[in-house]
């Protein structure tokens, strides 16, 4: 039989040999530095965000410090005013003898002296010390109290930044976080788990094509807007229904969050169960059970990890949405059951105090203490929704 | 005729524009093994699904004639889909258990049809997976998942499955087409011991499983039945050309 084919005989080392391919190479390189940049550009963030706050954790710094500071000290200086016997290398630390000064300590500020690097943090305070100083003076006396006192205050309900006597009890604010994040939690949750279920398992391929993209695009919505809605339309509808007292409230908030959150948790549910094999339905079905017996009982608890994993992400949007709680929470930090009674979150506290706290007094650290914690929090539930829905899903379809 | 389980009558089948299946008529006998067979793409599967109306899940299959399961025409406006498929079982090519455990997967038809009684749960549990010959390989693990067993165990939890809602009739694609050789011969024994109790319709691509394990076998051809008749007559000495040249193997 002959071949048409022409056979190339030609099968050298030299046809064989190892080829650079210049755009492949370039392309890989392209790709991987793009990637290893975002990821460095995270770190680099979050690494920012904490370390303004350090000076919180400068334990040791005790009252004594601000007596000693004179009136050239500046109040924003970068945690440098603790003047006594701290270590060079312990954050904030400022000796202020310039003498045994090393350059490259954090943030060592050497107050007294013509010796300011032009680069160090906090130099531009060198040339308004008057004003600074006299504009907080508590709050520079109390930046100079020391960490010890700040913290305990953490953990008190008054949320008092600004005064004589500053509070920051962050336990006002969690509860205002949590009561929001709940409540919006309690109405996206179920609302966009029962939509998922209804475009992945009842509706017509029409339907389908018609209700995903339109919930997606909810989540292209600034939530300016939603924030706008909630304060225009939503707190004074429900304020006609259940007559509560305060307009703006944490179930405003919480209802104007579900909207923000559902196309979240709606897509990554619809996806969920979207891939759940066809083949659990069918032999659910050809055992006679309904098209709701088979969507309930096989579908859902087959998509659950997936389903968990678009809980978090929800829960993180919640608890991090900031515009929306500005606008509609109220932003007073009581603390009460009450769902209709004015909150404060973490996010707004960021986001409506930050333009006004000094720099680096304990205020501004404080704020960036909490962005921290938010940080942390939705980083962490993002992880576990990642690594737990990967490993569910693994033994669900693998059976190990 | 109280032996003939399901009268086909004109049973045709679209997808679409495209005829599947092609004025079929045929009678299924009760408590007989019947084998399907036929080329692949010929329309057994989809003769198969049309027996419990699974075809009703593909939008663009219209059917027309009649099957009629003891009188009854289950394509008829006042049959209610669920509780045929109640009454008639159905086997997958490829094993399916749901991401359950074993128990739960068994369970499963008994809790839908609203049986709650654990310990009535437990004895059709273990009924049904002792019927279907696997209750051995499982007793001790019946709370693990159903996913990490064998595929031929998987196969047979299948059937237990099926057999757990009590159905009359029971429909099986190639249930044996993707296991090994001993995991098939367990199978095939199974259909054997079950046609006491279950008229069973089988697709099988196998020519010896379908001479081993039914008494009667109908020949599929391009969406046509050529031919049906008792396995020996079909495979000994069949009428028509078509039936002869797929038995020895000269296509298909
Ligand atoms: N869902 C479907 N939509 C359209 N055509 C289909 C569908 N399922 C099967 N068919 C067609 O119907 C014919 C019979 O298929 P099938 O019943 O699966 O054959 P068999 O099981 O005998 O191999 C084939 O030509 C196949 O392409
Ligand atoms: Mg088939």
């Amino acid at each position: 039989m002959n071949s048409q084919f022409p056979v190339n005989p030609s099968f050298t080392k030299e046809s064989l040999k190892k080829q650079f391919r210049l755009s492949e190479f370039l392309a890989e390189k392209i790709i991987s530095s793009v990637a290893f940049l975002s990821i460095a550009i995270i770190f680099l963030i979050f690494i920012f965000v904490f370390k303004e706050s350090l000076p919180l954790f400068s334990f040791g710094s005790d009252a004594k410090a601000k007596t000693e500071i004179q009136g050239t000290a500046k109040p924003e200086s970068y945690g440098g005013t603790t003047t006594e016997e701290l270590k060079p290398e312990s954050y904030g630390s400022e000796p202020v003898s310039n003498a045994d000064l090393k350059p490259e300590t954090y943030g060592s500020d050497p107050v007294s002296t013509e010796d300011l690097k032009p680069e160090t943090y906090g130099d531009v305070k060198a040339e308004t010390p008057e004003t600074t100083a006299t504009e907080t003076p508590e709050a520079v006396s109390e930046n100079n109290e020391g960490a010890d006192k700040t913290w305990s205050t953490f953990f008190t309900t008054e949320w008092v930044p600004v005064s004589e006597n500053p509070r920051f009890g962050l336990i006002g604010l969690l509860i205002g976080t949590l009561k929001v994040t709940v409540i919006a939690m309690l109405i996206a949750g179920p609302l966009a788990i029962l939509a998922a279920l209804y475009t992945s398992c009842f509706a017509s391929k029409r339907a389908k094509e018609i209700i995903k993209p339109i919930i997606e695009m909810l989540a292209a919505f600034p939530s300016v807007v939603i924030g706008f809605f909630a304060l225009m339309v939503l707190a004074t509808f429900f304020q006609s229904i259940f007559g509560y007292e305060s307009r703006l409230n944490a179930f405003i908030g919480g209802v104007a969050m579900a909207l923000a959150a559902i196309p979240i948790i709606y897509t990554i549910s619809e996806d969920a169960l979207s891939a759940v094999p066809k083949t659990f339905t069918e032999a659910s079905l050809a055992l006679g059970a309904s098209k709701w017996q088979t969507a309930f009982f096989v579908t859902l608890p087959a998509a659950t990890p997936g389903i968990f994993a678009a809980l978090l992400l929800g829960v993180g949007r919640v608890f991090g949405e900031t515009m929306i709680a500005l606008m509609a929470t109220g932003n007073a930090a009581l603390l009460s059951s009450n769902p209709f009674e004015s909150v404060r979150t973490f996010a707004a506290t960021i986001g409506s105090e930050m333009a006004e706290t000094v720099f680096g007094e304990t205020h501004y650290s404080v704020l960036f203490f909490i962005g921290s914690l938010l940080f942390i929090f939705s980083f962490a539930l993002n992880a576990v929704a990642e690594f737990y829905v990967k490993g569910k899903l693994i033994k669900k379809f693998q059976g190990k | 005729m109280k032996d003939i389980k399901i009268h086909v009558n004109d049973l045709s089948l679209y997808y679409g524009e495209k005829k599947a299946l092609k004025e079929i008529s045929m009678q299924i006998p009760a408590n007989k093994v019947t084998a399907l067979i036929g080329p692949s793409g010929c329309g057994k599967s989809t003769f198969l699904r049309c027996i419990n109306r699974m075809n009703d899940l593909i939008p663009s299959v219209r059917i027309t004639g009649e099957m009629l399961v003891e009188g009854i025409d289950i394509y008829d406006k006042n049959v209610d889909v669920v509780n045929i498929r109640k009454k008639i079982g159905m086997v997958f090519q490829k094993s399916n258990p749901f991401p359950k455990s074993i128990y739960e997967n068994i369970a499963y038809g008994p809790k839908i049809n609203g049986l709650k009684d654990k310990t009535q749960l437990d004895e059709i549990v273990e009924v049904s997976l002792r019927q279907a010959a696997i209750w051995d390989e499982v007793k001790d693990r019946l709370g693990d998942s159903a996913l990490g067993l064998s595929g031929g165990q998987q196969q047979r939890l299948c059937i237990a499955r099926t057999l757990a809602v009590s159905p009359d009739i029971i429909l099986m694609d190639e249930p044996a087409s993707a296991l090994d050789p001993i995991s098939t011969s367990k199978i095939e024994e199974l259909v054997h011991q079950l046609k006491e109790q279950y008229t069973i319709i089988i697709v099988t691509h196998n020519m010896q499983q379908a001479a081993r394990t039914s008494d009667h076998t109908a020949f599929f051809y391009m969406g046509e039945l050529i031919e049906m008749g008792k396995t020996n007559t079909i495979f000994t000495k069949p009428l028509q050309k078509q039936t002869e040249d797929y038995i020895t193997g000269r296509f298909g």
